[in-house]
């Protein structure tokens, strides 16, 4: 479905992830952040483009893989993105929901 | 998913009872995507479950090949000397083809992500095991009673694995 974020008309599904990542801008990923209760840092940013670099390398994320980015630690990274960091943050970077169990 | 920070707690307790691989795994697996949803997370090892959070052991775990239907290894084979370490480490492998951490390294991540360990008094007790025998980021060792009650606040389900 359609929906306007930050001004531009986007693709999102019913759970409200960008159904085409090309759609997402910096300004798109601080509202839906807002949605989510999270005003966006620099360090959010960091993270979020390594997620989004993962996503274009085809390498499905898991929590472990964001522990030894270099990125983040594991213990930062649910202090930046509370209460599911996983998805959270794959929804504000503009990716899909992560399948990954781990 | 509620943002609005009114929603009432959620936590899942998990009770790891057995020393297999499988068993642990089971767990811990729980316990770290409960973390992944938001949902706090709890672990209580008792009996042979202590066996995870033991230092000496805890990255020695074994898959049971003997009277383990799912293994579809005959009983008497399963018993062979050095069939258990096989089969095991052939398990292992697989796991960390699917980025499945080691046991201690799971431990962690799931402390990071806010999750707690805790050990059973009782079965501590029983195998004389002492808090230093423990790996180091066991929360602490409780009785049943002061298990249960954690389990009061916010809407909380136990699993006993």
């Amino acid at each position: 479905m359609e929906k306007i974020i930050a001004g531009a008309t986007v693709q999102v599904n019913d759970e409200g992830y960008l159904t085409d990542h090309h759609q997402w801008n910096r300004e798109i990923a601080n509202e839906i952040a807002e949605e989510e209760g999270i005003e966006l840092t620099e360090r959010h940013f960091e993270v979020i483009t390594f997620i989004q670099d993962q996503y274009a390398a085809e390498v499905p994320l898991t929590i472990r893989k964001i522990g030894k980015s270099g990125i983040v630690d594991i213990k930062e990274f649910y202090q930046l993105f509370p209460n599911g960091p996983l998805k959270k943050a794959s929804r504000i970077a503009g990716i899909p929901k992560p399948v990954s169990c781990i | 998913m509620k943002t609005n920070g009114v929603e009432e707690k959620k936590k899942i307790m998990i009770i790891n009872s057995k020393a297999t691989i499988e068993s642990v795994y089971a767990a811990l697996v729980m316990a770290n995507g409960a973390r992944m949803e938001g949902i706090e997370a709890e672990i209580f090892c008792t009996f042979f479950g202590l066996e995870a959070i033991t230092q000496k052991r805890m990255d020695h775990l074994k898959v049971a090949t003997v009277g383990n239907p799912g293994m579809h290894i005959p009983t008497m084979l399963g018993g062979l000397p050095g069939m258990e370490n096989m089969v095991s480490h052939f398990m292992k492998k697989e796991m960390e083809k699917l980025d499945i951490p080691p046991v201690g390294e799971f431990l962690e991540m799931i402390t990071a992500a806010g999750g707690k360990v805790f050990a059973c008094k009782l079965a501590m007790d029983m195998f004389h095991l002492k808090k230093e025998d423990l790996w180091e980021g066991v929360e602490d060792v409780l009785t049943i009673g002061q298990f249960y009650e954690r389990a009061w606040e916010g809407k909380t389900h136990i699993i006993f694995v």
